[in-house]
């Protein structure tokens, strides 16, 4: 699904330039439950941003779901986001004058979808994240944890392949955290893509496969436990 | 194309910033409202000026003479000019191609009477063009024509309030009154934009008062309409050489303004144009001044607006909007917002400049009023400048990555 080969990246500071990405080689399968670990500072949400299109790369190859992306301008870069990645971020990034459906709705407006059957789509995700009573709220009148599932509902309203989430329990206590991993289990078990960015072992355990980045390089990459028995139980 | 969800979006976002979608409206209905008040009063000044002369024939000159005031080829000073038949033929004959009426005036004043009702009044003997010059209404009857100047006919065309006194409502065509004892027919009544002292008047034929005050060829003024073919200029430039003509004529110091005086329109109507365009010159430039200043308003708050939304431009990006689509809603939405403010500014300084009205008569302001053609050419270039002040801004705001978007607070 996300195959990365040799991948750098560096941002420009003043005369230097930063080399935050040196030379990564990642491959997630479909339907892998993913996260990248690390400290501030060690590339993972550059990472991230590489993958789901909001950025772009220097050197090396990156294939999202068998196509090699090179020279995307806006508009290929937005529909390609639109149909492939769903995105969860720290911070929720909801619109703050559209109401928890609206929300939802907005990525299917993008696909092209009537609005009928747009808000109904947008109806039954909130449901699945137990939200439909809050569908017609302003995202300032939910608690962190239901704004956070309704960027949730919001990325998997479109059916997208991959679902990024940076830092999705960055601003959530822990029994929120607790629901909205298990939200994305849920997903991830369905059958959904799931890339998870966190510093968080605790997050990061409730993941099958746990990639570790520092300063720019994969320092490991093996299964948690969790992985370790689900690969048990396919052989 | 009318996308329905398109305008949804605009709407909910016009909707939802209030405060930023009002001020930017305030500005443009204000720059309007400015520009049609400023145009409307400019307009009332001029219709003031056009009506204030509209009295006269304004393309006529007016010939009077009086006492000299410098010696000349010998002659003294103080010497009384006498206009006389020979000068209204002399300028007949010589400029018959540049005339379009002409009448000659003797001025007196005499008692009238009718029955036991009896007045003073100015009586005027004139030729019959007299009546284009003056812009005389004929109410009925006719006024003096050749056939009465021919005969030397006692016939008088009286004014509209001389017959009010004299006859009240009753007929007064036909009937005969006695002016200074000679009996004289009244064979029109008229009336005159110029007012109640015109139409207090009396006119009689120049050839019949010639005849029956003094047996002369007198005569007191010469009233001269130029032919409308004549530019404003040709018509300057007629008067000056009819002028110096007569002065050979009559043997007057080409200096001497007190004995021989033409007021020519000509001259006048030129200042009054000359007024006119320069009153239009600082129209355009205040005018212009502010929709310039309502057009760098719209781009001011649009900047802030698009500045304000970069995150949310950023949302959407990562949801799939492609820049084209970010940029199309922000302009629709300033059009938007700038056609229909515009719409009512015009609407509001429309109807003030009607409530206005005659009202500001005495500030030489009569009938304020725009073209809509005007302000419609107004209100265009500032949609125009809203599509321009919302698509600049925008263009930058949809080319920014959408990773730095979304990192804007």
């Amino acid at each position: 699904m996300i195959k990365i080969e040799g991948l750098h990246k560096s941002y420009p500071i003043g005369k230097d330039s930063l080399h935050v990405l040196k030379g990564l080689d990642l491959h997630i399968k479909e339907g892998e439950f993913v996260s990248i670990m690390g400290s501030s500072g060690s590339g993972k949400s550059t990472l991230l941003n590489i993958v789901g299109l909001l950025d772009t790369h220097d050197l090396g190859n990156y294939y999202l779901n068998g196509q090699l992306i090179q020279n995307l301008n806006e508009k290929k870069a937005a529909v390609l986001r639109n149909k492939f990645l769903g995105f969860v971020f720290q911070s929720f990034n909801l619109i703050s004058y559209k109401t928890a459906l609206e929300n939802v709705a907005l990525p299917l407006y993008y696909k092209g979808i009537g609005r009928k059957e747009r808000l109904k789509t947008a109806q039954e995700y909130l449901e699945k994240v137990e939200l439909g009573p809050w569908a017609n709220h302003l995202p300032n009148e939910l608690s962190g944890g239901q704004k956070q599932r309704v960027a949730i509902a919001r990325a998997l309203a479109t059916k997208p392949k991959v679902i990024l989430a940076d830092e999705p329990t960055g601003a959530l206590d822990s029994t929120t955290t607790d629901s909205v991993m298990d939200l994305l289990k849920g997903i991830n078990d369905e059958g959904m893509t799931v890339f998870v960015i966190t510093h968080e072992e605790e997050v990061a355990e409730q993941t099958n496969r746990v990639v570790r980045l520092k300063d720019g390089v994969i320092i490991s990459d093996e299964l948690t436990e969790i992985g370790k028995s689900k690969n048990a139980s396919y052989v | 194309m009318f996308d329905i969800d398109a305008w949804r979006e605009i709407f909910q976002s016009i909707n939802k910033n209030k405060l930023r979608s009002i001020l930017s409206g305030f500005t443009v209905a204000f720059a309007i409202l400015l520009f049609t008040l400023l145009f409307g009063i400019v307009n009332g000044l001029q219709n003031f000026f056009t009506k204030a002369f509209i009295d006269d024939a304004d393309n006529s000159m007016f010939v009077r003479t009086w006492k000299t005031t410098k010696p000349y080829k010998g002659l003294q000073s103080g010497r009384i000019i006498q206009l006389k038949d020979e000068h209204f033929d002399y300028i007949l004959e010589k400029h018959s191609d540049k005339i379009q009426h002409i009448s000659a005036r003797k001025y007196s004043s005499a008692r009238i009477t009718y029955k036991n009702k009896q007045d003073f009044y100015n009586i005027r003997a004139v030729h019959p063009d007299h009546r284009y010059l003056e812009k005389t209404i004929i109410d009925e009857g006719r006024f003096i024509n050749q056939l009465d100047l021919n005969q030397k006919n006692k016939v008088i065309v009286i004014g509209r309030l001389v017959k009010k006194d004299l006859f009240g409502e009753r007929p007064a065509i036909g009937k005969y009154v006695n002016v200074s004892d000679i009996s004289y027919k009244i064979v029109g009544v008229f009336s005159d934009e110029g007012g109640d002292r015109e139409e207090r008047n009396v006119y009689m034929p120049i050839t019949t008062a010639q005849k029956l005050y003094g047996n002369n060829d007198h005569i007191d003024n010469i009233l001269i309409g130029y032919s409308p073919k004549l530019t404003i200029d040709k018509a300057v430039a007629f008067g000056n050489r009819l002028e110096r003509e007569l002065r050979q004529k009559l043997d007057i110091h080409p200096d001497d303004q007190n004995a021989l005086f033409i007021r020519n329109m000509a001259e006048a109507n030129k200042g009054v144009g000359q007024l006119t365009t320069a009153l239009f010159f600082i129209v355009i430039f205040v005018g212009s001044g502010t929709l310039i200043a309502g057009i760098i308003g719209i781009s001011n708050i649009m900047i802030f607006s698009i500045k304000e939304r970069t995150k949310e431009f950023g949302i959407r990006k990562a949801l799939g909007a492609k820049p084209a689509s970010i940029i199309s809603m922000v302009v629709k939405e300033s059009v938007l917002i700038t056609g229909l403010a515009g719409y009512l500014g015009l609407l509001l300084g429309t109807f003030i400049l009607n409530q206005i009205g005659d009202g500001l008569e005495k500030y030489f302001i009569h009938n304020p009023s725009v073209s809509s053609s005007l302000v419609i050419g107004a209100t265009i270039t500032l949609v125009l400048a809203g599509l321009l002040a919302g698509y600049l801004p925008a263009k930058k705001a949809a080319g920014i990555k959408p990773i730095v978007a979304l990192r804007a607070d």
